[in-house]
């Protein structure tokens, strides 16, 4: 590979151009000036190239050089990355942090990588065994929630395996397999190097039938995300994306997670720092972090490598995917992604499109949200992984008809629609029930019916059912107030409020309900939509509506979610007798007492 | 990044616009270089490069380029970034807006001269800001608590009392239990003579001017200096919180005279304009200022932003209170119904946010152990009873139930006796949640489904009739 030399000619915030550089390629990685800060080539024209640099370029000079690497921007792919919270081009910040105190200072170079950590490596294949892309050799103990598997990277041709380390420590750099190809022979490590603009290959697609359950009754009960599947958040600030997102990092039944902090705050990094590790996975007890990988390239970090941070990421799970590994990747936010693009975009002078943003930013946004699936992966032995992406999304002003919205909507099958109106009641999380959907009800239903509840979709359809008829029933009461309606109607305001509060909304950061799992979920459901017909039918019988209101179990079903633990899911079913019995007294004109 | 190049000087100036000014000719310019720039008549003002290429510098003029000319101006390119002394002399003493001293006295002894851009905090190595400070307001105490580090921007309109507020959260500003090193650093940018001389009067009669230092560009000043203003306040914070161990509070007000600023610079460039004119990169701009708050692990200080800005029209979907929003920990916002109802201070609690509330405060139990539950209570009602009140202007009374009416009349009492205070009450925590336990209790107990039962034995006051 022949290096290319060029000079800078012109710079304006993070993007530099330079000349002399015939030869050098789109996507390449170079070094910019004398300080050899770390950019990418975005534009060939003559031999100009157009650079975004991933670090501040304060003091950068025209005539300053710059040098072509060879290589496209990619990641380093082995063990050591759970756990970690890199930037958006794949340095650890922990490191750079053991080298600079508190604050980032540019040109730090440090590998993705520990160089001279050793590994456990037990290999899984023989010396003389034929193999081929994507085949597992080894595998590697990585943390105690994660075995990592070296494989035989995608890129690379079948061959006779010429030699096999033994079960032994190794470092990454340390060779533990030789490939002997047509094309002549290659070490493999523990690690490989891979694009982060090229998308992993894998053998091919399954449905999406397996939902990812996450504990947030909003989502898995009426807006369910499936394994491998995509949803997108949309909300005004405050509303709730991160805090939802950080839910969904925390309690998602998949093995490996990945949270990609792209232009927002660092105190959220922080908070899942301090946090995770104290918290513990919900299927194994183990701590979280040891399946999470952060990538951080906050607000105030240098923009292009807030671009490069959601390719950074997805190349990473999908890594993990190809080990056979469900993965779920949350990035907020993509509208944060877009305005990098869009400001890089502006700085190039190309032409925009909608509000600024460059053509392509909806081709871009296809490309990435397709970066999801649950698929059959490459090579031996035979195994099924799945990349999820949620992407949170920060309209301007709260509006969803703006460019970045509009466009992932065109991408997605899950739609969690946050409200700034619930969200100023408190109501959390502030999905508005109306305007969300999902497009993985039906595919998911088998699953529920086989592992959960055989009635779960009969329920699901009952309580939202409910919550569709208040919502047309409260455009009445907003003209008429709600004494002019029927009892019955009445009463189904009463039991959709009953839902919202007991059901619907879902604190963060109660210590019993910030999760919620699947079965609970259910039973909870239960109670209401029970409620509901015993209400009723109590009403046929003549009940008068007011007693129904003053009945002391409605506060126990509401707090319910709380008041009873996650594994004391039998107090559910005795509420569910208690308010049987209560009816029953009502109905003979009796006055009930519950206990407390 | 001084090439000891410092103080080449270009007479070839080939373009004046707006605060642009375009030098020619140039060689061996850096991006982002300070570059004093001398008029005919000697007066010299100071800039920097915001685009360069072999032979032509861009360069923005902070003290405006009003009275320069193609002809006879010089600009000197210093070879370094902009860059302001500190020292923790500076507290008790008053600056324009680019740092230099104007209450008389000499300058300072610099104790370190740092660049006014500082560099980004490693998000790996940050503290998650966990301290509670009572600020003595009810409203921001027991329903949007502060905590050192936060930045928590105060939403404002024109006319409304947020100086006054921010004044007595200066003031009143403590954490329970602690006596530490504290300074306010405060930055006036682009505000009239009198606001900034109200703030001075404040600091000086609570004692706190010793410990606090201004920064002040006013309306008549030039506008680009105001992109600098807050940058050098933020760089003095920044020296005394993170390597003096002071806790800092920081004000900076009018962001949104900032705001415009910038959109100034980015209209005279010819920028492809982002929403009603601001540039593009205005939230990471915004960022750059905001995100300088915080806490480090291992150091002692602290440094929370408390910066002010008025919504143009009273709408938070502008995009000045919108792009802070969505980059500070959560929003005060001020409402002008309430203020016309005589309600001091008149915060609009259900549009008001603390982020670090939850996971800063409440889950780590770091306060009263009913107080995230009171909060969300608090909450729930009165957006209810907000909600019934518009109800009842079209339907009556008549048409709203027994209970619809006991939210009504909790609706009155939140406004009136736990959100209006004087504005010189300072109110501890307890205080402020036993007056929320009192307008509580004058719903039915069952209606109380946030609090946890055994908060509502212990504090639900139960009444005879
Ligand atoms: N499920 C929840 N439980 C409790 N509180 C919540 C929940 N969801 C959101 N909140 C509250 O809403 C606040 C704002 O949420 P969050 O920070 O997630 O908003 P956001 O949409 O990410 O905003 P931004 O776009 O500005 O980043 C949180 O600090 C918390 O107080
Ligand atoms: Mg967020």
């Amino acid at each position: 590979m022949n290096t290319v030399r060029g000079k800078i000619v012109w710079v304006a915030g993070p993007a530099v151009k330079a000349d002399g550089m015939m030869g050098a390629k789109m996507y390449e990685t170079v070094y910019v000036g004398e300080e050899r800060l770390i950019g990418e080539i975005i534009k060939l024209t003559g031999d100009v190239a157009f650079i975004q640099v991933y670090e501040n370029t304060s003091g950068l000079r025209p005539g300053e050089p710059v040098e072509s690497t060879g290589s496209p921007l990619s990641v380093s792919l082995g063990p050591g990355m759970l756990g970690s919270i890199y930037d958006g081009v794949q340095r650890p910040l922990d490191a750079i942090g053991r080298i600079s105190t508190g604050f980032i200072k540019r040109g730090i170079k440090v590998d993705p990588l520990p160089r001279d950590k050793k590994w456990k490596f037990t290999p899984v294949v023989k010396k003389g065994e034929e193999v081929g892309p994507g085949d597992i050799i080894g595998e590697v103990p990585e943390t105690p929630l994660v075995v990592s598997k070296i494989m035989v990277p995608p890129n690379a041709k079948r061959g006779k395996l010429t030699y096999v380390a033994p079960e032994g420590e190794y470092t990454i750099e340390d060779t533990v397999a030789t490939l002997e190809t047509k094309e002549g022979s290659t070490d493999l490590r523990l690690y490989h190097n891979w694009p982060v603009r090229r998308a992993r290959p894998f053998s091919r697609r399954l449905d999406p039938e397996v939902p990812t359950i996450t504990g947030q009754r909003v989502l898995d009960t009426f807006f369910p995300i499936s394994k491998g599947g995509t949803a997108c958040i949309p909300g005004a600030f405050g509303t709730g994306k991160t805090v939802t997102l950080h839910q969904l990092a925390k309690w998602s039944d998949t093995r490996v997670i990945f949270h990609v902090g792209c232009g927002e705050r660092g105190n959220e990094e922080s908070e899942v720092l301090t946090e995770f590790p104290h918290l513990k996975d919900p299927a194994t007890g183990r701590p979280l972090m040891e399946r999470t990988v952060l990538i951080a390239n906050t607000s105030n970090m240098p923009v292009a490598a807030r671009e490069a941070s959601i390719y950074t990421g997805v190349t990473m799970a999908e890594y993990f995917r190809d080990m056979g590994y469900d993965v779920l990747l949350v990035a907020d936010s993509t509208s944060r992604w877009a305005e990098a693009l869009r400001e890089i975009s502006g700085r190039l002078e190309e032409m925009p499109a909608e509000e600024g943003y460059p053509s392509y930013l909806a081709s871009r946004l296809a490309e990435f949200y397709e970066r999801a699936g649950r698929v059959v992966t490459l090579g031996n032995p035979e195994r099924i992984g799945s990349v999820t992406l949620v992407g949170a999304v920060s309209p301007p002003g709260g509006d969803f008809t703006e460019p970045v919205t509009t466009h992932t909507m065109r991408f997605i099958r899950t739609f969690w629609a946050l409200d700034a109106n619930l969200a100023y009641t408190r109501h959390y999380p502030a999905i508005n029930w109306i305007t969300s959907y999902s497009g993985y009800v039906e595919t998911v239903r088998k699953w529920w019916a086989e592992n959960v509840t055989v009635d779960w979709y009969e329920q699901r359809y009952q309580a939202y059912r409910l919550l569709q008829r208040e919502a047309d029933l409260l455009e009445l009461v907003r003209l008429l107030g709600p004494e002019a309606l029927p009892d019955e109607e009445k009463l189904i305001i009463d039991v959709a409020r009953m839902i919202r509060e007991g059901f619907l909304q879902q604190s963060a950061y109660d210590e019993v309900d910030a999760y919620c799992p699947p079965l609970k979920q259910y039973k909870l459901l239960r109670l209401f939509v029970m409620f509901h017909k015993l209400a009723e039918e109590a009403l046929r019988k003549g009940v008068a509506l007011k007693d129904i209101r003053s009945l002391p179990i409605i506060s126990k079903l509401i707090r319910a979610k709380y008041e009873v633990p996650n594994d004391r899911l039998e107090l559910l079913d005795e509420l569910e007798r208690a308010m049987v019995d209560t009816f029953e007294k009502l109905a003979y004109g009796e006055k009930v007492e519950v206990k407390a | 990044m001084s090439t000891g190049r410092s103080g080449v000087e270009y007479l070839s100036i080939q373009e004046i616009k707006g605060p642009l000014m375009v030098v020619g000719g140039v060689s061996g310019v850096g991006y982002d270089e300070l570059v004093e720039v001398e008029t005919v008549d000697g007066e010299r003002r100071l800039g920097r490069v915001i685009e360069v290429s072999e032979g032509r510098a861009v360069v923005q003029v902070f003290e405006g380029t009003q009275g320069l000319g193609i002809a006879g101006t010089k600009a000197r390119f210093l070879g370094r970034t902009m860059e302001t002394p500190v020292s923790t002399e500076m507290l008790g003493r008053v600056f324009d807006g680019l740092g230099r001293p104007i209450d008389g006295l000499p300058d300072p002894i610099a104790e370190d001269v740092l660049d006014v851009n500082g560099e980004p905090i490693n998000p790996e190595q940050r503290e998650y800001p966990s301290d509670f400070i009572q600020t003595g307001i009810s409203a921001i105490d027991g329903m949007n608590s502060l905590v050192r580090g936060q930045k928590l921007p105060i939403f404002s309109g024109a006319g409304l009392p947020h100086n006054m507020l921010a004044a007595q959260i200066a003031r009143q500003a403590t954490v329970p239990g602690k006596e530490e090193e504290f300074a306010v650093i405060f930055a006036a940018v682009g505000v009239q003579n009198d606001e900034a001389r109200y703030f001075r009067r404040s600091l000086e009669e609570s004692g706190a001017i010793k410990r606090s230092a201004l920064f002040l560009n006013l309306a008549d000043d030039p506008a680009i200096e105001r992109i600098v203003t807050p940058r050098i306040a933020l760089t003095l914070a920044e020296y005394l919180a993170f390597k003096q161990g002071y806790h800092v509070l920081v004000i900076i007000t009018d962001i949104t005279n900032y705001a415009e600023a910038l959109r100034e610079v980015s209209a005279a460039r010819e920028e492809v304009p982002g929403r009603k004119g601001y540039p593009g990169y205005m939230y990471t701009d915004l960022a750059s200022l905001y995100e300088r708050a915080g806490r480090i692990k291992g150091l002692k200080g602290s440094l929370t932003q408390m910066p002010i800005l008025s919504m143009p029209s009273d709408d938070i979907t502008h995009p000045i209170p919108d792009l802070t929003g969505y980059i500070t920990e959560g929003q005060i916002v001020l409402s002008r119904d309430l203020y016309r109802k005589g309600i001091y201070p008149p915060i609009n609690v259900l549009m008001s946010l603390s982020r670090l509330m939850g996971p800063g405060i409440i889950s780590q139990k770091k306060t009263r152990p009913d107080h995230g539950d009171v909060s969300n209570q608090l909450y729930a009602a009165y957006a209810r009873a907000v909600q019934l009140r518009s109800l009842a202007e079209i339907v009556g009374k008549s048409g709203l139930s027994e209970t619809d009416l006991k939210y009504l009349e909790f609706g009155d009492l939140f406004e009136q006796r736990f959100l209006r205070q004087g504005s010189n009450e300072n109110r501890t925590l307890d205080q402020s949640l036993e007056i929320a336990w009192d307008i509580l209790s004058s719903l039915p107990e069952t209606e109380l489904t946030k609090i946890k039962e055994e908060h509502i034995r212990k504090h639900y006051r139960k009444r005879t009739s």
